[in-house]
């Protein structure tokens, strides 16, 4: 995990969680009532917070949330897909070794979030990349994404478009292994 | 406005404004001028912070209307952008609501790209309204309250198209001008594909805690203006459209139930010849006297004008051209809520200054409360003299909303 993960203040993070929480639609379903304590799958973990995608016409586009585990045990986000992109992408953001510039590429092995911690996806920070939208995504557009964890379960929230100027990161294809 | 400052206390205590906040606010209405004599320490209590005051953004009705008034105000009017229809123009409206709840709780806005300016809320209020062109675009025009046009032309008018119109309005109003600079932009900018900014009035008051909560603001021509202002037991009757307002203006659409109406006036001020008049003078021109507001016939600024009242000479104390004889009706439904501020800025090259007020008044119904006392003072106020509208506006403002739901949704959902 990239040291570069938590660059905007805690106290977005904070607030947050403590105020807004998206409620899930957990594909697994949520009903808790015999042992709450314990998720029983890593997507019932899960809580997503703030999310939101950049408005685009075509093309690429970076998906950003908060993903808080609530539970103890550590759980990873191994895929994402919606209908508005041909995929979507796990990305990070890293040093090119060549030139020093900050660039995107794919996480491998997933986004790992250990239990009791909140994974931040963030213009310039960890994200999520739809690549080849199927359509324009107009501001104020909500786009269904849903998160694959490593045991399968499966996540799926809304999260609505907003116009942005930043999340420009440059792309390294030869990190990534696609043709964005 | 005794009333509204009785209110602003209760209001604030209970409403989740924070702890230290309410407590200042309750020192500040006793004893304000007491302590600014005794101390001017920083570590008095009533030097405490206010930027973490809040104001509820949901509830029946929008904030920023019977709200008493923040030090700073932005007004920002828009136009939309061709192709907006009602779909584009509902996701517009959940962006907004969206953001302006989050900021009015002093949370950063969705996609702040600068959370810490959005964490000293000072009692923020964004209030939102539409225009005649936010009808058309919707294909809602038949819903369009009968009083959304322009006001008819004045003879005192000088009207620029610059401050002119609007299919859509912010209005933005918090103690800390940073505060607002930083909503109007967030706001601004996330609409970008929706709406081209038409025009932009800031305006101010007095500081926050410069004075006691509740009183009566002073124009820059320096007179007490305000005074005999709508009160919140008022409100049903004069300011929001529901039930009481039907009974006496008439009828409105049913999804503005819980709105009401806005006019925004850009009036400028000549100081160069204001000056020219001596306090007797400027005290005539109003019929109030310049030092607390008291009508020439009373002694305390809430005292009711005797019109009778005549001098020693068998003339009348309140002249027949004062302001506020013109601008007092004997039909107790010709009033509306005043919510004004001042504007000063740069003045044009060999000028030495450009201000006045942003004249913002809020009423059930344009036509039946406002257009009478505006047609009196057009007629005739001495003050025309001295003051020029050069802007109008007005605006269809929608109920407010309770959490999940959004602005315009009764007329656009």
């Amino acid at each position: 995990m990239k040291a570069t993960r938590f660059r905007t203040p805690r106290r977005i993070l904070v607030a947050a969680t403590a105020l807004l929480t998206l409620s899930a639609l957990a594909a697994c379903g949520s009903d808790e009532s015999a042992d709450a304590d314990a998720p029983r799958t890593q997507a019932d973990a899960v809580t997503v917070s703030e999310p939101w995608i950049k408005a685009a016409d075509k093309g690429m586009t970076g998906g950003f949330a908060q993903l808080a585990n609530k539970g103890d045990e550590d759980v990873t986000v191994v895929s994402a897909s919606s209908a508005a992109a041909q995929s979507v992408e796990l990305h990070e953001m890293a040093k090119d070794p060549d030139t020093g510039a900050m660039v995107m590429q794919e996480r491998e092995d997933g986004l790992p979030i250990a239990g009791g911690s909140t994974a931040e996806l963030a213009p310039g920070g960890d994200h999520l990349m739809f690549i080849g939208l199927t359509g324009p995504l107009a501001a104020g557009q909500e786009v269904e994404v849903t998160l694959t964890f490593a045991d399968d379960s499966e996540l799926t929230f809304s999260a609505p478009a907003r116009s942005f100027s930043g999340a420009e990161e440059e792309y390294d294809p030869h990190a990534g292994g696609h043709d964005g | 406005m005794g009333d509204p400052a009785r209110l602003s206390r209760r209001r604030l205590l209970t409403t989740g404004a924070a702890a230290a906040g309410g407590a200042v606010i309750g020192a500040a209405g006793g004893a304000v001028g007491a302590r600014a004599l005794a101390s001017s320490s920083d570590d008095d209590a009533a030097s405490a912070l206010h930027g973490s005051a809040t104001v509820a953004f949901h509830g029946p009705h929008q904030a920023g209307i019977l709200t008493p008034p923040q030090a700073f105000a932005t007004w920002i009017a828009f136009d939309l952008r061709d192709g907006v229809d009602r779909e584009a123009a509902t996701r517009l409206m959940r962006i907004w609501t969206e953001d302006s709840s989050r900021l009015a709780e002093g949370r950063p806005g969705l996609t702040d790209t600068e959370p810490e300016l959005a964490t000293a809320p000072g009692r923020l209020t964004v209030t939102v309204g539409f225009g005649p062109g936010f009808f058309v675009a919707t294909g809602t025009e038949d819903r369009a309250p009968r009083w959304l046009r322009p006001l008819p032309a004045f003879s005192i008018d000088r009207l620029d198209e610059r401050w002119n119109g609007g299919d859509l309005v912010l209005q933005i109003c918090a103690d800390d001008p940073v505060t607002v600079s930083h909503v109007t932009r967030l706001l601004a900018k996330e609409a970008r594909t929706f709406v081209t900014v038409r025009w932009v009035q800031h305006g101010f008051r007095r500081a926050r805690g410069s004075e006691a909560e509740g009183t009566t603001m002073r124009n820059l021509m320096g007179q007490v203006d305000g005074t005999r202002n709508v009160t919140a037991a008022e409100a049903d009757r004069l300011v929001w459209i529901g039930a009481e307002s039907a009974r006496r203006f008439g009828e409105q659409p049913e999804w503005i139930t819980g709105g009401t109406s806005l006019v925004i006036r850009r009036i400028a001020m000549n100081l160069d010849t204001w000056d020219e008049l001596d306090r007797p003078a400027r005290e005539e021109s109003i019929g109030r006297r310049l030092a607390d507001g008291a009508p020439l016939t009373g002694k305390r600024e809430h005292d009711e004008p005797d019109l009778e009242a005549r001098d020693e000479l068998g003339l009348e104390k309140i002249a027949s051209f004062a302001h506020i004889r013109r601008a007092r009706s004997e039909d107790p439904d010709e009033r509306f809520l005043r919510r004004s501020y001042n504007y000063d800025q740069a003045p044009a090259a060999g000028t030495m200054s450009d201000s006045g007020q942003v004249f913002v008044s809020f009423q059930a119904d344009v036509e039946a409360q406002f257009l009478p006392i505006q047609r009196r003072l057009d007629e005739l106020d001495l003050l025309n003299q001295w003051t020029t509208p050069i802007g109008s506006a007005v605006f269809a403002v929608p109920p407010g909303v309770r959490p999940g739901d959004w602005w315009g949704s009764t007329l656009l959902g």
